[in-house]
């Protein structure tokens, strides 16, 4: 029997880039096939040739042995290939049916639609393959998981047999995750195919029948996972050896740089987004902020960081209240912040590398002379910064733009920490990086601390806060409800408070005030009560700047 | 590293306005309007050929002899456009070899005269560029230079007896202050509400306009005429001229290119102007890194508003010595498409506006000498700003490449931006 897809030669050119290069690909039937490969690697490439968004410049598609021609969308899923996108496609005011249905809506005599037949179908499918769907609820009430699933569904009854899912991780718990692999495994026993896009190694090593990797549009290598392991992978994909692990001292800790008492932020839509929040960071010490995207860990940087107004609480800086302090004050106090979106608040991209290094300092002396700027001083500066952080650019006067992720998220880490900081706060700080931009944004962090500066650290990613956190708080529904050290912390148990839910018993830290812990596992509590009550295991917010 | 030896060269290049210029041509982005300009005036030739009526009436007998006729009349009108623009070279040539100063002057006046044309739409074109760079669209140029005119002759007729080191300079500062005035109130509007700028600045034309109206048939009314118009401004406030009648060229020219010399230092050599493209290309960055947006953003309208306004000023001080309520020919509405096909930049927005200068100049030459309508100059200024606006069928027809990045992107943010 022929694979039921198979890629032969496929190469894809855009303007100075070679994004796939000659790339073979071959699926079986029943499979689960891990494409690995750093961002930028050439995978979504591939994936929307394949989905037929991109035609490519040389190679050939077989389905099913057959010579395919995919010009749209709409070919490949008549051809049996759909795609589950990294952010999904669907109204939140509309119900799963009505989503599932769009664009092959089953109408009735008439041309009215008809959402029974749908529906019927609808539920067919979740049950055989146990997704657990109700077709009648609306998207905008379902946990991320939940969507996945719709998502998924919307695949299933189009008839596709392959499936493409992009980073289909990177918005679920871990539990989730987990169920999201059981449900891909019962996908593959009823004989559909499966491409699983992703950066993560353990995933690719827990699930994957297959693994290929790709770098630079090229693929090094295939391999299993009974073959494979998880530096051997990250090696493949970086093309050098990578140490995954982070070294650290014990911490030596300081007094508290920042203290934040009580905090109450609201959102952009008026409502609570960080409800009554209490932590301190040390000197010396990351304390690391677990918790899925969209708990409130946004509106919490920004509040701290002077680019939301508060709503109720205190933030103490060292010695000063910044609760309404402007984020030129707290820049000024020693405060550094690597923001959450990098292109959006941290760069001005057409500007040059050097404008975009002295972003919050080019006021002071010696950038300004009065009202001058100095623009051979900031060149200067900017190329000892350009040597000293290793960014990679044709000179100080290429526009921000035209860097790699890596490298704009350097010029960042460069401007915030080159100046005297007591307090770091780095937001999502190497999402979307290469692995040797994260070997050195972590590398720099952990120089921070060990210099007797507080890190505050706030990442979505599990591995990232245990490997580099001293302390962890796990955030959930605006609420941090645990603070355990990072030693002898398990995956599982953060995996769990992240979802919300507080096992009795559980000990929350010693640094938080009594009085507090009571207060955090009451609340806690009612919030696992809640979550039995309703079944919504996660709030349904998903990132603004998707 | 490779790239470190390219640093060390590059400190030692000092970057001058026209450096970057000249640095963007080598980019390619400003090559489309320069190739934009020069479509724009073939088609407008073409336009000239198809509209004259000679070639319908020999079409049927001889083609070819009806073609000769169309591409004869659109050379004609195009040599009237150089004549009347730039000078007969017949004439210059002839005055020359007299030394005779009367015909010089005439054979010079055109040149001169278009740069005369020019300084409105330098000042504007400086007004709208200076706002896009912040990220504002300043569409009440027009308005603004009303209001920098009606000051400027208020100050100008009102005020007797000053010398005129003390007047001139006193007008001018009047009409950059109303303009100034104008801008500031949208300005305000949009930092501290978010009303729109765009709306706002077009309701404030209309604010202008009536009011010029209103006291031009009331307070600042001339005595003894009931026609809606202005007494003379002293000689004292007159910018002075270099040339005897009928040269107008006058002082108000290097006033603007020493204007746009100063935004240009403003832009790229000041904090504020750091601060001005901060906020005009990313202002969540610029929130970020603490700058005050709401300052920003006022005093980047009023500083266009104060331009335009010394757009009416030179109007009214150098050439009219009046004002009347048809003293502007739209330059504040022109603007808009010269600060684009200048990419906000000071030195494109001055070349842009030599180029309106030229051709506005040169029109009624054509229209004179050639039988063809001032409208036609219109229209190829229209289908030059088209091309600039919709860059993709300059790259088509020249086939060049893409930039690899969009720079010369408008910088202005869109509704509820």
């Amino acid at each position: 029997m022929p694979p039921v897809l198979e890629l032969r030669n496929i190469t894809k050119r855009f303007p100075g880039v070679l994004a796939n290069d000659h790339i073979d690909l071959t699926l079986n039937r029943g499979e689960i096939h891990a494409l690995l490969g750093e961002n930028g690697a050439g995978k979504t490439t591939l994936m929307n040739i394949l989905y037929g968004l991109y035609q490519p410049d040389e190679g050939e598609i077989f389905i099913n042995g057959q010579k395919a021609e995919i010009h749209s969308p709409t070919d490949a899923i008549n051809l049996g290939v759909g795609m589950v996108h990294q952010h999904f496609m669907l109204i939140p005011v509309f119900t799963v049916t009505e989503n599932v249905m769009l664009g092959s809506e089953s109408l009735q005599l008439g041309g009215v639609l008809d959402r029974k037949a749908a529906a019927e179908r609808i539920r067919e499918i979740s049950e055989a393959y146990g997704l657990a769907v109700n077709p009648d609820d609306h998207i905008r009430d379902l946990p991320v998981g939940g969507q996945q699933r719709v998502e998924i569904i919307k695949l299933l009854y189009r008839e596709a047999d392959i499936l493409i899912l992009d980073e289909p991780t990177a918005v679920l718990t871990p539990q989730e995750a987990d169920e999201l692999f059981r449900i891909m495994h019962s996908l593959t026993e009823r004989g559909k195919s499966i491409i699983f896009i992703t950066h993560k190694l353990r995933e690719v090593l827990d699930i994957a029948d297959r693994i290929t990797v790709i770098r630079r549009g090229k693929v090094v290598g295939s391999t299993t996972p009974k073959q494979a392991n998880q530096s051997k992978l990250a090696a493949m994909m970086v093309g050098r050896e990578v140490d995954l692990s982070v070294h650290k001292r014990a911490a030596k800790l300081g007094a508290a740089v920042l203290q934040v008492q009580d905090l109450k932020v609201a959102d952009d839509r008026g409502q609570l987004a960080v409800d009554g929040v209490s932590f301190a960071v040390q000197a010396g010490e990351v304390l690391g902020i677990a918790g899925v995207q969209g708990n409130g860990q946004t509106e919490l940087v920004e509040a701290l960081t002077g680019l939301r107004s508060t709503h109720a609480g205190s933030i103490r800086l060292l010695d000063e209240d910044i609760t309404r302090a402007d984020p030129r004050r707290i820049t000024e106090l020693g405060s550094a912040h690597i923001p959450e979106d990098r292109q959006r608040d941290g760069l001005v991209l057409n500007f040059p590398v050097a404008d975009n290094l002295v972003l919050n300092t080019y006021y002071q002396a010696p950038f300004s002379k009065g009202a001058v700027l100095q623009q051979n001083t900031i060149s200067e500066v900017a190329r000892e910064r350009v040597s000293k952080f290793d960014i990679r650019t044709p000179g100080v006067e290429t526009h921000a733009s035209s860097l790699s992720g890596g490298n704009q998220q350097k010029v960042i880490v460069a401007r915030e920490l080159s100046r005297p900081v007591k307090l770091v706060v780095a937001s999502q700080p190497t999402r979307g990086l290469d692995v040797g931009s994260i070997e050195y944004i972590h590398g720099r962090l952990i120089e921070s601390r060990d210099s007797g500066v507080g890190v505050l650290l706030v990442s979505s990613e599990l591995d990232e806060i245990m490997q580099l956190s001293d302390r962890i708080a796990v955030i959930y529904r605006g609420k941090i409800v645990d603070v355990l050290p990072a030693k002898g912390a398990s995956k599982e148990k953060i995996g769990l408070l992240m979802a919300g839910v507080v096992q009795k018993g559980a000990k929350a830290s010693p640094k938080v005030a009594a009085k507090k812990k009571a207060v955090t596992k009451k609340t806690a509590k009612k919030v696992a009560k809640k979550k039995a009550a309703t079944k919504t295991t996660r709030p349904t917010k998903r990132r603004k700047d998707s | 590293m490779a790239n470190q030896d390219n640093e060390s060269k590059a400190p030692a290049q000092k970057k001058s306005a026209f450096g970057i210029f000249l640095q963007e041509l080598g980019r390619g982005s400003v090559l489309v309007p320069i190739l934009a300009i020069i479509t724009g005036l073939f088609l407008g030739g073409l336009i000239v050929a198809v509209t004259t009526e000679a070639v319908y009436t020999t079409w049927s007998s001889s083609p070819l002899e009806a073609i000769s006729r169309g591409v004869d009349a659109a050379l004609r009108s195009y040599s009237a456009l150089f004549n009347g623009s730039i000078g007969n070279p017949e004439r210059i040539a002839d005055a020359l070899a007299s030394g005779e100063g009367a015909a010089l002057r005439r054979a010079f006046n055109p040149f001169l005269e278009s740069l005369t044309k020019s300084v409105p739409y330098i000042f504007a074109g400086l007004a709208v560029a200076l706002g896009f760079r912040a990220g504002l669209f300043n569409i009440g140029a027009e308005g603004q230079l009303f209001m920098g005119a009606i000051c400027s002759v208020y100050v100008g007729f009102a005020l007797t007896g000053l010398p005129a080191f003390i007047h001139l300079p006193l007008a001018l500062g009047a009409g950059a202050l109303g303009g100034a005035l104008w801008g500031f109130i949208p300005g305000l509007l949009k930092a501290k509400t978010g009303g729109h700028e765009v709306i706002n600045t077009i309701m404030m034309n209309y604010i202008a306009f009536r009011l010029s109206e209103y006291l031009l048939r009331g307070p600042l009314q001339r005595p003894d005429t009931t026609n809606p118009i202005s007494p003379f401004i002293e000689t004292t406030a007159q910018l002075p001229r270099f040339f005897d009648s009928p040269i107008r060229f006058h002082l108000g020219f290097f006033v603007a290119l020493a204007a746009a010399y100063g935004v240009y230092w403003l832009l790229f050599k000041t904090r504020l102007g750091f601060e001005l493209r901060t906020v005009g290309a990313n202002p969540s960055a610029a929130r970020y890194a603490g700058m005050n947006i709401v300052l920003v953003t006022v005093l980047a309208m009023s500083l266009s508003g104060a331009l335009a306004g010394l757009a009416g000023a030179n109007e009214v001080l150098g050439v009219n010595y009046t004002l009347a309520p048809a003293f502007s020919s739209g330059y504040g509405f022109d603007s808009i498409a010269l600060a684009l096909i200048g990419k906000s930049h000071p030195v494109g927005v001055v070349l842009a506006a030599l180029l309106f200068g030229f051709l506005r100049n040169g029109a009624l030459q054509m229209q004179i000498a050639a039988n063809v309508p001032v409208d036609i100059i219109s229209v190829m200024q229209a289908l030059i700003l088209a091309f600039i606006a919709a860059p993709a069928i300059i790259r088509t027809i020249y086939r060049l490449r893409a930039p690899a990045q969009q720079d010369d992107e408008l910088r202005v943010r869109g509704w509820g931006g």
